[in-house]
């Protein structure tokens, strides 16, 4: 039977998340132009915006450009669908880095300079959020004694009770995943940037639209992993793990609306400290806890 | 299918503009006059742009800017110019350093009178635009559909 529930979220995600990632990225530029004192565009405007960029003429600069944005695009639904289908943490997280690879190179493939210089900088992002990353599953493990995520179904208590700090640290990752405001460096949503658009400048038509759309997919795992943290086997988990998700989704927005960006070595710093002292500090506790019951 | 003039995307270059135009430019999109209800998003980035809005005359130095800017938009792309140094060259029209409207170096499709245009016409001619754009998407459809027809048989 709970193979056939993994199934079906695999497929649900498949199917649905482009219609989450987009209603969720029509609500941030609803809510930002609130924020701003405007009135904003149109709801489903993400939307528009994609069918338009779906027939656009496209102007490819390299001929590997397809096959890598099409490789990026195809690895950041396997790294949902892996996630949704409740596998192993490690294995998602892999294969969310390679999808990322794909992204950088798709970028370096064009030779332009500004994509080059964004492809660096999504580079030092990659390097700023990876340990983060990596302890959020250590500490799944050492919370369920599992890396798997479909083991949160059998847990008494949900995971943010053991790991607040893990929690912690990975919100503020997600600001960089998210591609927001302070952390967009290497490619921004917001008019005039230093580097044109960064990694996406020579992405014209469908290469743009395929992009937009792997970041929805993106924005929708990453809000998954959020819900994970208050997941339990108690049926009114679901409910407080829908909430903090859009608590979440809320603060992105505000942090987004309220910062500047900063420079890149402020960003690795500031990450790594906040990983070595919210996330590492938390796993130390839970393993002395351990030790002494 | 949405149209495809709902999602308008601009590119703004400055010509040579006394910067007039351009402030109107931007003020465009402030909460008072608020342009995004219109999906528009102010983008610098050519191969992204719908539209390519230009405030101030050509001059003999981004002549091939201009140009190049124009060449690396993707089909259909509409050209806006704004203000009436961009409609003909303005007040600055007999210096030795000025070519003239934007249409003598690229063809313009909406002209924006004014000095300095106000942003109730800036958003009167980005409407225009989108009919334009909208026209123009039509016939490239209708062409590439042509041309697979062709193809085929
Ligand atoms: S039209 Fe007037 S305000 Fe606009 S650029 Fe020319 S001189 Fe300046």
């Amino acid at each position: 039977m709970i193979y056939l529930y993994r199934t079906l979220s695999m497929l649900a995600y498949v199917l649905l998340a482009p219609l989450v990632g987009g209603f969720l990225a029509g609500l941030d530029r609803k809510l930002s132009a609130r924020m701003q004192g405007r009135m904003g565009p149109p709801l489903l405007q993400p939307f528009y915006d994609l069918a338009k960029l779906f027939k656009k003429q496209v102007l490819a600069v390299s001929r590997y450009q397809f096959m890598m944005v099409a490789s990026f695009l195809a690895m950041v639904i396997g790294t949902g669908a892996l996630f949704f289908g409740g596998f192993d943490l490690l294995l998602v997280f892999f294969v969310l880095t390679t999808a990322c690879m794909f992204f950088v190179l798709a970028a370096t493939v064009t030779n332009s300079p500004y994509a080059e210089l964004g492809a660096q900088r999504e580079l030092i992002q990659m390097l700023s959020y990876e340990p983060m990353i990596l302890l959020t599953a250590v500490g799944f493990y050492m919370a369920n004694g599992s890396f798997r995520g479909v083991d949160v179904f059998y847990t008494d208590e949900p995971a943010i009770v053991r790991l607040p700090g893990v929690f912690l640290g990975l919100l503020f990752i997600l600001t960089i995943k998210f591609r927001k405001s302070p952390f967009d460096l290497s490619t921004s949503h917001h008019a005039h940037q230093e580097l044109v658009k960064g990694v996406t400048t020579e992405f014209s038509g469908v290469l743009m639209g395929m992009v937009e759309l792997a970041h929805w997919y993106e924005n929708v795992f990453l809000l998954g992993l959020v819900a994970l943290f208050f997941v339990s086997s108690a049926w009114w988990s679901g409910l407080l793990a829908v909430g903090a998700v859009l608590l979440v989704w809320f603060l992105e927005v505000l942090i987004d609306n309220t910062s500047a960006r900063v420079k890149w070595n402020h960003m690795l710093r500031s990450a790594w400290i906040v990983t070595a002292v919210c996330g590492g500090g938390n796993l130390l506790v839970l393993e002395i806890i351990r030790m002494l019951f | 299918m949405p149209k495809f003039s709902k999602s308008p995307w601009v590119m703004h270059y400055d010509g040579s503009s006394c910067n007039g135009c351009d402030i109107e430019v931007l003020a465009s999109l402030t909460p008072l006059y608020d342009i995004e209800r219109f999906g528009v998003v102010n983008t610098g980035d050519p191969r992204h742009a719908d539209i390519l809005l230009i405030t101030g005359g050509i001059n003999y130095h981004n002549e091939s800017v201009v140009r190049q800017i124009f060449e690396q938009m993707p089909e259909p792309k509409v050209v806006v110019a704004v203000g009436i140094c961009a409609c003909s060259g303005g007040v600055f029209r007999d210096c030795y350093n000025i070519k003239g409207g934007v249409d003598t170096t690229i063809p313009v499709d909406v002209y924006v009178p004014g000095c300095a245009a106000r942003p109730e016409s800036i958003i009167d001619g980005l409407v225009q635009a989108l009919d334009v754009l909208e026209k123009k998407s039509a016939a490239s459809a209708a062409l590439s559909e042509g041309e697979s027809n062709a193809q085929q048989s």
